[in-house]
């Protein structure tokens, strides 16, 4: 049950992360021109945010459980 | 080449596939072998999620407002990290009340309102009736896009086709007779689908794969890679505005707004609920959905943009609608089978969402808004039937059919109409109106019936009056000044700028005033709204859902009515011993008679006991729970409180006998421990009596030793005796520490033994003679009394004459200095012989008797007499007797003379013990 309630709060804890990433003032930072390796910065910068939030919630649900 | 018949033939295999997966999913199930119960399934369920509106309206979304189609993929994932949290409590909620669709769930929180139900059941269909039609037309567009093959172009507009020429109907008629055959196959009473689960799993696969594969085909096959692709796409006009956040795709504000908008929607669209709620097998199988349901998300997103870009660098501007780049792009460049491979894509997006919201639909119409009439209209005489399920089933088939022609009629009025573009938003704010009353009721117990009867209908209503009715007024069926002018001219109520709020975007217009009134007003009235008791009793079981089902014992807090609580006790105490338990009980309380009772905590508390004493606390616990409920229990609740009784009762064995051995070790621990503090107390007593005795001879010897040595003209004769006096000193301190080692090979069990059958008579004889020249020396006189013959006994024959000599040399040391008198005598036992020595010396005092034979004991003040032996014999020879099995003891009195005896037992007898 612990563990249960550990990974639960590690879950919002990425929730959070992922509103912030999401969120205004971050995503202001990375909405302008320019390319990263030929892609479009905010568009690089969403997918790549959120490949970052999928596989850091792989790893909290995996290995807590 | 792609004929008509090739496409129909093609989706009709499709769906024959899709038949065959869903017969089987059935068919395992039924034989209790799911398939659908793994976490991948699971989530591949969840991507029901991605409509056609996903498949073909991303990429047109995104030629419109570039990376503004997003938010709707962003937001699901952020609360696929809170599915741990809410989701599962859902899941535990509907599972343990047997809720099976949003509105079930919502009129159970609420005390089991009928009007809660059926506002929730109105509200579901009117918001996603044009969904559905949004699905129809995908459908029967990409159809007719794909019969023009090879030519590319949209089919033609405006001009109205018949009735019975329109691909869309017969797309709704398939679709609806599709949905039947599996979807109301049987009633079952939890409302789970397993194979149709299988088959949206399968369309989740199906449309993935196609639009990754055209996604690949844009990206690697037209252009070199995504870098190539966007370099390619610099050069287009306005690209910028595509690519950054701040113009079309909306300011950040309604950005965020989508985000949230599309969080609830996760939650509480009527699809996702079955899927993710009503169809989940094992609550585990979210753990892996929370991070595989995003995954699914980004990978069918991940082209959307290179799909856009390519369409609007092929296609010539405005020919083609960039909703349908996605089918076109193939089209155009002759690659008729990823374009059957899209078509099919497209048709399982739009199949998949259809059939799981008319699934979930006409549940929640059956079940919260018709037969809660049927029931009540008395004519019917429905409540008095044993048998419903006939009918029920008729219900659901025909609300299934009903929702499709809706949908169908709905595309139809609509057409090309603006009212079908926005629509998935639409339908999603129409469903976000379910989140305060659904997240409230999970986490608020004072969230009453009255307030969310007010929050929803309220937030419903600014919903239809910022949305839909201005989607209406664009497609022309309301006059556009009810837009620009607001109704009446009233510009304050303009629905796209409510009380002169103009910055926003739509959505998040409306999404601002219905979320406001909504959670506003269901606040407001629950905070000055008393509940009923049977709402107050499902608060908290939904809030405490956690804590009720858990094993913790939570106190019951909730109440309920008197009669039921009676009645349940009744039933298993009887009638009458109830009533007068529950009489005492008032009477402590201090009222006249029962009747007067309060159903507050306390009396449940009190019923529980009573109960308990009967039934065992657990059972009562949940005994007492369904009258919350009001719900009989299943068979299958009974089975799991015995089950966790009889395993709460194995543990606590498992438990008393744990500590039972555990006692029984710790006193064996402390035995030993005080065993070892014996023996190392003993050892320490011995070692320093052992020196101090060793001392003694020592000292007369250096002492002696000192007198010669400082003494050079001592005369001969006392220097021949001091020298004798360390000679005999020396011996004595040799034989001492030959007899402490003795001593300790007998204590250690490492001494020798040769044992053999000997004759006491000849030992004793032996011992007589080695001893003779002593006894000469002391003058004592030896008497010698032995039978003739004696039995032969098995011993060691030079320990025994050790002992002997030890008793004899005693007894001559102890005899009388005058008339010294010894007498031996060997006596026959009728199991022993025993040998007793006595002398006539001035005998032992009873409480020196035991103190002889301890280490270094004498008897006499060694510190002031001189020592007459080592102290060591007597305990030497106690040894050696223990070992054969006899004793050695003494009898005497002062005055008396002494009496060392030691018996041995006979050699039949002694050859078991050695």
């Amino acid at each position: 049950m612990a563990n249960r309630t550990i990974r639960a709060q590690r879950l919002v804890a990425l929730f959070a992360l992922g509103c912030l990433l999401f969120g205004f003032p971050l995503l202001s930072l990375f909405n302008g021109g320019g390319t990263l390796f030929g892609i479009p910065l905010l568009f690089a910068y969403l997918f790549g945010a959120w490949a970052l939030l999928i596989v850091l919630m792989l790893l909290v649900v995996e290995r807590s459980g | 080449m792609l004929f008509g018949g090739v496409i129909l033939l093609a989706s009709f295999a499709y769906l024959g596939i899709l038949f065959a997966i869903a017969y089987w999913g059935d068919k395992r199930a039924d034989a209790g072998r799911s398939i659908i119960a793994n976490p991948y399934i699971y989530a591949l369920s969840m991507a029901v999620y991605a409509t056609s509106w996903t498949f073909y309206g991303s990429v047109g979304r995104a030629a419109a407002s570039g990376v503004g189609f997003l938010p709707i993929y962003l937001g699901p994932t952020l609360m696929a990290a809170l599915f741990w949290l809410v989701l599962r409590k859902m899941i535990r909620i509907s599972k343990a009340n047997r809720i099976t669709s949003i509105a079930d769930f919502i009129a159970a929180r609420y005390g089991k309102s009928g009007l809660l139900g059926g506002l929730v059941t109105l509200i579901a269909v009117i918001g996603v009736i044009p969904y559905i039609a949004l699905q129809l037309k995908a459908v029967s567009t990409s159809f007719l896009i794909l019969l023009q093959y090879p030519e590319v172009a949209m089919p033609a507009k405006g001009q109205r086709v018949g009735l019975l020429q329109d691909t869309a109907l017969y797309v709704a008629l398939l679709l609806a007779a599709f949905t039947l055959l599996f979807g109301t196959r049987h009633l079952d009473a939890t409302e789970r689908h397993e194979g149709m689960v299988a088959a949206i799993a399968f369309e989740s696969l199906v449309k993935l794969v196609a639009f990754l594969a055209v996604g690949v085909f844009v990206t690697f096959g037209l252009y070199h890679g995504f870098a190539d692709l966007f370099e390619h796409a610099m050069r287009l006009p306005d690209v910028d505005r595509l690519l950054t956040l701040g113009n079309a795709a909306g300011t950040y504000g309604s950005w965020a707004w989508l985000i949230a908008l599309s969080m609830l929607s996760i939650l509480f669209l009527p699809r996702q609920f079955q899927v993710s709620v009503v169809e989940n097998v094992n609550e585990s199988h979210l753990a892996k959905a929370v991070w595989l349901f995003p995954l699914y998300l980004l990978a069918i997103n991940i082209f959307v943009l290179p799909i856009t870009f390519a369409g609007l660098m092929q296609f010539p501007p405005g020919t083609l609608d960039a909703d349908t780049f996605v089918l076109t792009l193939p089209m155009a460049h002759r690659q008729e089978a990823l374009t059957l491979l899209v078509f099919i894509g497209g048709l399982s997006a739009a199949t998949g969402m259809v059939i799981v919201e008319t699934i979930a639909l006409s549940t929640m119409i059956c079940n919260d808004l018709v037969m809660p009439l049927l029931l009540r209209w008395k004519v019917l005489a429905l409540g008095s039937r044993s048998d419903l399920s006939g009918l029920l089933l008729g219900i659901r088939r025909g609300a299934i059919l009903l929702l499709m022609l809706l949908g169908y009629v709905y595309y139809r009025a609509a057409g090309e109409a603006y009212a079908l573009v926005s629509i998935g938003l639409v339908s999603f704010a129409a469903v976000a109106q379910f989140a305060p009353a659904m997240l409230g009721g999970m986490y608020w117990k004072q969230g009453t019936r009255n307030g969310a009867l007010c929050g929803l209908s309220l937030g419903f209503l600014l919903w239809a009056y910022t949305l839909l009715l201005p989607s209406f007024a664009k497609s022309g069926w309301l006059p556009l000044a009810f837009i620009e002018e607001g109704p009446f001219g009233i510009a304050w109520l303009k629905p796209l700028a409510l009380f002169g709020l103009e910055e926003m975007d739509d959505i998040s217009h409306a999404l601002f005033w219905s979320l406001l009134g909504n959670v506003g007003t269901y606040v407001g009235v629950s905070l000055f709204d008393r509940q009923g008791i049977r709402e107050h009793a499902q608060a908290v079981l939904f809030v405490d859902a956690f804590k009720i089902s858990g094993r913790g014992a939570s106190p019951w807090r909730g109440s309920a009515s008197l009669e039921e609580v009676m009645t349940l006790i009744g039933r298993f105490l009887g009638p009458v011993r109830t009533e007068d338990a529950f009489a005492q009980y008032a009477a402590g309380c201090g009222l006249r008679s029962w009747q007067a009772l309060e159903p507050d905590a306390e009396l449940v508390h009190f019923a529980e006991t009573l109960l308990a004493g009967a039934i065992g606390a657990s059972s009562a616990r949940v005994m007492l729970a369904s009258v919350v409920k009001e719900e009989p229990l299943g068979m299958d609740e009974v089975l799991n409180i015995l089950d966790e009784a009889s395993q709460l009762l194995a543990y606590s064995r498992q438990l008393e006998q744990k500590s039972a051995e555990l006692e029984a070790a710790t006193a064996e621990l402390r035995a030993a421990n005080e065993r070892l503090q014996e023996l190392d107390r003993m050892k320490d007593d011995f070692i320093s009596t052992v020196t101090h005795e060793l001392r003694t001879p020592l000292t007369s010897i250096r002492a002696f030793s000192e007198i010669l040595n400082d003494n050079p003209e001592l005369d001969a004769r006392q220097r021949a005796r001091f020298v004798a006096i360390i000679v005999k000193e020396s011996e004595r301190l040799t034989r001492m520490i030959n007899q402490v080692l003795d001593l300790a090979k007998l204590e250690s069990g490492r001494a020798e033994w040769h044992a053999s059958e000997l004759d006491l008579r000849t030992v004793i004889e032996d011992a007589v003679a080695t001893t003779s020249q002593l006894l000469e020396e002391r003058g004592a006189s030896l008497t010698l009394q032995l039978p003739d013959e004696v039995p032969r006994v098995r011993a060691d024959r030079d320990r025994l004459l050790q002992v002997l000599l030890n008793l004899i040399s005693n007894a001559a040391k102890f005899c009388d200095r005058d008339a010294g008198r010894i007498v031996i005598a060997l006596r026959v036992l009728p199991d022993a012989l025993q040998v007793d020595v006595s002398d006539n010396g001035c005998g032992i005092d009873p409480a020196d008797q035991e103190t002889i034979f301890e280490k270094f004991r004498q008897v006499g003040d060694t510190l002031t007499e001189k020592p007459q032996g080592t102290g060591l014999g007597l305990p030497i020879s106690r040894q050696i007797i223990r070992h054969f099995g006899g004793k050695l003891w003494v009898n005497s009195a002062r005055g008396q003379g002494a009496t060392f005896s030691f018996s041995l037992p006979l050699a039949g007898v002694a050859e078991e013990d050695v």
